[in-house]
């Protein structure tokens, strides 16, 4: 019970939390490192699926990507950037990892949604003259919109806990905390850092499903109709449920 | 060449391979250890979770909100969580990597099991089976191959996050990155790297091929659809094998 009293204690010290190297700078330099690395990650991937996805090419590089994503430790990936001559600077080794990280969720969510949106619809919309355009933005988009939304919410918990593990290669955000609480034995620190990082993972998870109610574009239009809960159960009887939701 | 690769500190280097021979199998060793275990505890607790989950179904879904908040803390931060409880040892890393292979596994197998065509359990039913001989001579047979997906998912993610537990210093080919990292020491990490890769790929492959053992009523029935495709619903048996090989699930990060 020691630990959590010291753990406490260090959590409730005011000079922990300000200053360079405090609990504010580095949770700052966490939310920007996850925020840059996202958008530059949807930039690369999103097109590439949603392209992808509307030709219906690319479905083998589009699902195994993530298959590679996985097998290739993070780790290996931010101690090889580190100590290239790319780690000259801090920053370069965590970005490229974090959105190298980023995209295959990205990529193989949305390259999914595209495929699975409903196909009699996606035939009847054609037969009613839209041009590929309109059928992409009018059609395709909407209904892979949950898939896209699940890459995004997996993307970046995946962003925030690689984030974590750039400060074992010397970057910067919460993760430090622990390292250097690792470094110097304290191991109260290294609980406390342990613990907001994963308050900030579950609160980013938590605001992504949230937010990705909220923009659903199908919300409106389904809202109150018997017909959406038969659609959500079926999705999620269907498909990606055993993986999909396993951000 | 490859005299002075090593003072060199060359990414490639065979003299490296050669001279440290023993710390890299010893490394790697431990790495599969880990690995093995971990899976192999998580299998052997998801399993009865996922049967009970099924069972009651009002634990399902309070069972699955918690292994996915574990599932979400950071590895790092996960280790850290655990050292003070259970001391700086290989047991942190391998409870850790246990938690989240779990997820992985309970989330596959009910969905395995969820997707046992109920006119098949009726006619087990029908011919008198129990709820337990039909578990494990109807539902579990047929939810091999979501259970071997999972189990695969699982197994290729712990490879690659072993490597975290680099920082304790039980981490198989972790340890190798982590004093490379330090050491600057460049043939160590690419070659500790790549090992690892290595070793995922073949435990997928290993994984896949005990499916294709496990499962001999899917061998014969990759072929029959053929035949039978002429009238049927061509895309059925393109559907059939999508949840094994066409899981957009993102992998843990690490």
């Amino acid at each position: 019970m020691g630990v959590v009293a010291d753990t406490w204690s260090w959590l409730t010290t005011g000079e922990n939390w300000s200053g360079t190297g405090g609990v504010w700078d580095r949770l700052g330099e966490h939310l920007f490192l996850t925020l840059v690395c996202m958008v530059i990650a949807c930039a690369v991937a999103l097109p590439i699926a949603l392209w992808l996805g509307h030709i219906g090419r690319g479905g083998a590089l589009a699902i195994n990507i993530s298959n590679v994503g996985r097998a290739v430790p993070t780790l290996a990936v931010l101690v090889l950037l580190t100590i290239s001559p790319l780690g000259r600077s801090e920053l370069w080794p965590t970005v490229i990892a974090l959105v190298l990280f980023a995209i295959p969720p990205l990529l193989t969510n949305a390259y999914v949604g595209m495929r699975e949106a409903d196909r009699d619809v996606v035939e009847a919309a054609r037969g009613m003259g839209m041009s590929g355009g309109q059928l992409l933005a009018r059609v395709e988009l909407p209904l892979a919109y949950p898939l896209i939304m699940t890459g995004v919410r997996t993307a970046t918990v995946q962003v925030v806990a690689t984030a974590t593990l750039a400060a074992i290669a010397g970057g910067g955000g919460l993760g430090r905390i622990i390292t250097e609480g690792f470094n110097t034995y304290r191991t109260p620190q290294v609980v406390a850092g342990a613990v907001l990082v994963a308050v900030l993972a579950l609160l980013v998870e938590g605001a992504l499903v949230l937010l990705s109610r909220w923009l659903d574009p199908m919300r409106r239009r389904t809202a109150g109709g018997p017909a959406s809960g038969a659609a959500d159960a079926d999705a999620a009887a269907g498909r990606g449920v055993p993986v999909s939701a396993t951000s | 060449m490859s005299k002075g690769c090593l003072a060199a500190n060359e990414w490639i280097c065979g003299e490296y391979v050669r001279s440290r021979q023993e710390e890299l199998t010893d490394a790697t060793l431990q790495h599969i250890g880990i690995t093995v275990a971990s899976v192999g505890i998580g299998l052997l607790i998801a399993l009865p979770l996922a049967f009970l989950a099924r069972r009651y179904r009002v634990a399902a879904s309070p069972l699955l909100a918690l292994t996915t908040i574990l599932y979400t803390v950071p590895s790092l931060a996960m280790l850290a969580l655990l050292v003070p409880m259970l001391g700086i040892s290989v047991s942190v890393v391998v409870t850790a990597l246990v938690l989240y292979s779990l997820t992985i596994l309970l989330r596959n197998i009910l969905a395995g099991l969820e997707s046992v065509p109920e006119e098949v359990r009726e006619s087990a039913r029908g011919m008198g089976y129990g709820p337990l001989r039909m578990l494990l001579t109807v539902e579990l047979p047929l939810s091999l191959p979501a259970l071997m997906a999972g189990v695969r998912i699982a197994t290729v993610s712990t490879v690659a996050m072993t490597t975290v537990g680099g920082i304790i210093d039980f981490g198989g080919l972790g340890n190798l990155l982590f004093s490379g990292l330090d050491s600057v020491f460049k043939a160590q990490v690419l070659t500790a790297s790549v090992i690892c890769v290595v070793l995922a790929i073949v435990a997928d492959l290993l994984l896949l091929g005990l499916q294709w053992l496990l499962t001999p009523w899917a061998r014969s029935r990759s072929r029959k659809p053929v035949r039978a495709r002429a009238d049927d619903a061509p895309s059925d048996s393109a559907e059939a094998e999508a949840p094994a090989g066409a899981t957009p699930l993102a992998g843990k990060a690490v």
